[in-house]
């Protein structure tokens, strides 16, 4: 475009015409994807209806039909109730366990991968493409696989379950951990450098401190994911409360009690793990109040 | 027009504006002057209602203001516009979008989301920039804008808002001299131009005296302060920065004038000894 340097008043409207030009291609463009978006949504919906055993509409109506005969079950049996939070609190203790030392393992490992793995910390610039391709497949690997493969070999129990589940937290927290890194300023890093400190000295005083924060949370949300996964792992034989709910689940039991009563007890967990993490968060970032 | 009557505001035990009475019957540029934490900031939030009151009231045309809810408080707001010492742009929008977010409270948030103002907006929002000499920069993000350029570019967004008041929160603060006087003139000349009360939060005494109509002056949130820029002797300004003798002009001052006055002065001092 030829910018000539235009008389005044003609200048604006000069000014006005591109931009509403361009106004009006960005309007276009949002409408675009709006109906792409639109068109898409309605055409996967046939699609995925057609495949279905039943049709999406014609079953509606009956979704709270299950929910409403665990709990019409839980509500007959509601004075046994209490009884069986207290008798499956050693299950969730031991899911517990499994998520916390993954998540623990997880976050050192993450840590690792996502300083390896940053432009400007790493401290081998060119195998970045190569930790971040190791944390791509950890991420890739669904646990649930990990674990079958490792209770083959090692039989069931919750440590097949806590490695499968540390190797998915490796990778998740690597990725977010590595973009909070970017954000990082290096200046403290170049002042530890100057006065002749390692790599893992100049990371663990001049990066961590400033990132630190940010990690606690993302590592925290982890937990409360990671409770869920070694939970779903119990189905496949990785005890905990996950078995214990795959037992009390299945239909025709006539145990949906006992499953009401894990329910609550995860629920519960999730909280006080909510509740946990937010005091923590506010301490990291505001200090202790003196 | 504007009447504000013992208005406080308290932050647990501090007092940040302390039972502060103003009355502006005619249009004025009206400058605020005081040291930082003298409450001028929350004085003017206060206004804008985008801080509310501990006691008292602000009443614009006989209407209410501190006790404004809801749809009422935003349309308020639409109608007493503020600019801040940082801008406050949204530094991603191009300069043009920022500009007509001025008329956001007239706009669903449908109509904002495909960006469907209507042209004559866009034409008005082009020709304040153009107002304000900067409507070349129209259609680039405001994050490429120099610090100048985006107050200007808040004053555009001001504009847009077609306000009675406008309130402007150290507008020049995080500016260089040259952009300062830029910024200043602009807001003086919307003042005289339009007929719309500008009141100003400055942090120097010559920037005042030279734009405003009426000078308030603040201390521990307490207006020490109401007159002309003539009645603001070097006395009465030491009072209200409670300063010591030590206390001149020219060391707040960001005008380039003053400040070689005051370094010649200094130079011809330092010639004697």
């Amino acid at each position: 475009m030829a910018d000539t340097t235009a008389d005044v008043p003609r200048g604006v409207d000069r000014i006005q015409a591109d931009y509403m030009a361009m106004a009006q291609r960005r309007r276009l463009y949002s409408f675009l994807m709006l109906a792409i978006f639109v068109a898409l949504m309605a055409a996967g919906f046939r699609t995925a209806d057609a495949r279905n055993a039943g049709g999406f509409f014609d079953g509606l109506h009956r979704i709270f039909d299950y929910p409403a005969e665990v709990l019409g079950e839980a509500a007959q049996n509601l004075t046994a109730l209490p009884g069986y939070l207290v008798q499956y609190l050693p299950s969730l203790i031991e899911t517990l366990n499994i998520a916390a030392a993954s998540t623990l393992i997880g976050l050192i490992g993450g840590t690792l991968l996502s300083l390896l793995s940053t432009r400007g910390l790493a401290l081998w610039p060119a195998l970045i493409p190569v930790f971040r391709r190791v944390m791509d497949i950890c991420r890739a690997i669904p646990e649930i696989v990990i674990a079958l493969v490792l209770i083959f070999v090692m039989g069931g129990g919750p440590v097949p379950a806590m490695i499968a589940i540390a190797i998915h937290t490796s990778g998740a927290l690597g990725k977010l951990f590595s973009e909070v890194n970017e954000n990082v300023s290096l200046k403290p890093v170049e002042g530890l450098a100057s006065v002749g400190a390692t790599w893992s000295q100049r990371m663990y005083l001049g990066v961590i401190p400033q990132v630190g924060p940010n990690y606690v949370s993302y590592a925290l949300l982890r937990f409360e994911i990671n409770i869920r996964a070694s939970a779903i792992l119990g189905f496949v034989g990785a005890g905990g409360i996950g078995y214990e709910l795959k037992n009390t689940i299945s239909w025709g039991q006539g145990r949906y009690d006992q499953a009401t009563a894990i329910f609550i007890l995860l629920f519960l967990t999730i909280i006080v793990v909510d509740q946990l993490s937010g005091l923590l968060r506010d301490r990291l970032t505001h200090g202790t109040k003196a | 027009m504007l009447r504000i009557d013992k208005l406080t505001k308290r932050f647990g035990a501090n007092t940040a504006v302390d039972a502060a009475t103003l009355d502006v019957d005619k249009p004025a540029m009206i400058g605020i002057i005081g040291r930082s934490g003298a409450g001028k900031s929350t004085l003017l939030r206060m206004i804008n209602r985008l801080a509310d009151a501990t006691e008292g009231s602000i009443t614009f045309e006989g209407r209410e203001v501190t006790t404004l809810t809801g749809a009422a408080k935003r349309a308020w707001q639409s109608e007493c516009a503020m600019i801040f010492q940082q801008f406050n742009l949204v530094p991603r929008l191009d300069v043009v979008s920022n500009v007509l977010h001025g008329t956001l409270n007239k706009r669903s948030t449908f109509a904002t989301m495909f960006n469907l103002y209507p042209t004559e907006d866009i034409h008005r929002a082009i020709e304040i920039l153009d107002r304000l000499g900067i409507a070349e920069h129209a259609p680039k993000r405001a994050e490429a804008l120099s610090g100048g350029q985006q107050q200007r570019v808040a004053i555009a967004r001001a504009l847009m808002q077609d306000p009675r008041i406008i309130l402007a929160d150290e507008p020049i603060a995080s500016l260089d001299p040259m952009n300062a006087q830029t910024v200043m003139e602009a807001l003086r000349r919307i003042h005289e131009e339009d007929g719309r009360t500008v009141i100003c939060n400055l942090h120097t005494l010559d920037t005042a005296r030279r734009y405003c109509d009426r000078v308030v002056g603040m201390r521990d949130g307490r207006i020490v302060f109401d007159g002309l820029p003539e009645q603001l002797t070097t006395g009465v300004a030491r009072e209200i920065y409670g300063a010591d003798a030590s206390f001149s002009e020219a060391a707040t001052s960001t005008e380039i004038g003053t400040l070689d006055r005051a370094e010649a002065a200094e130079l011809e001092a330092k010639a004697f000894v």
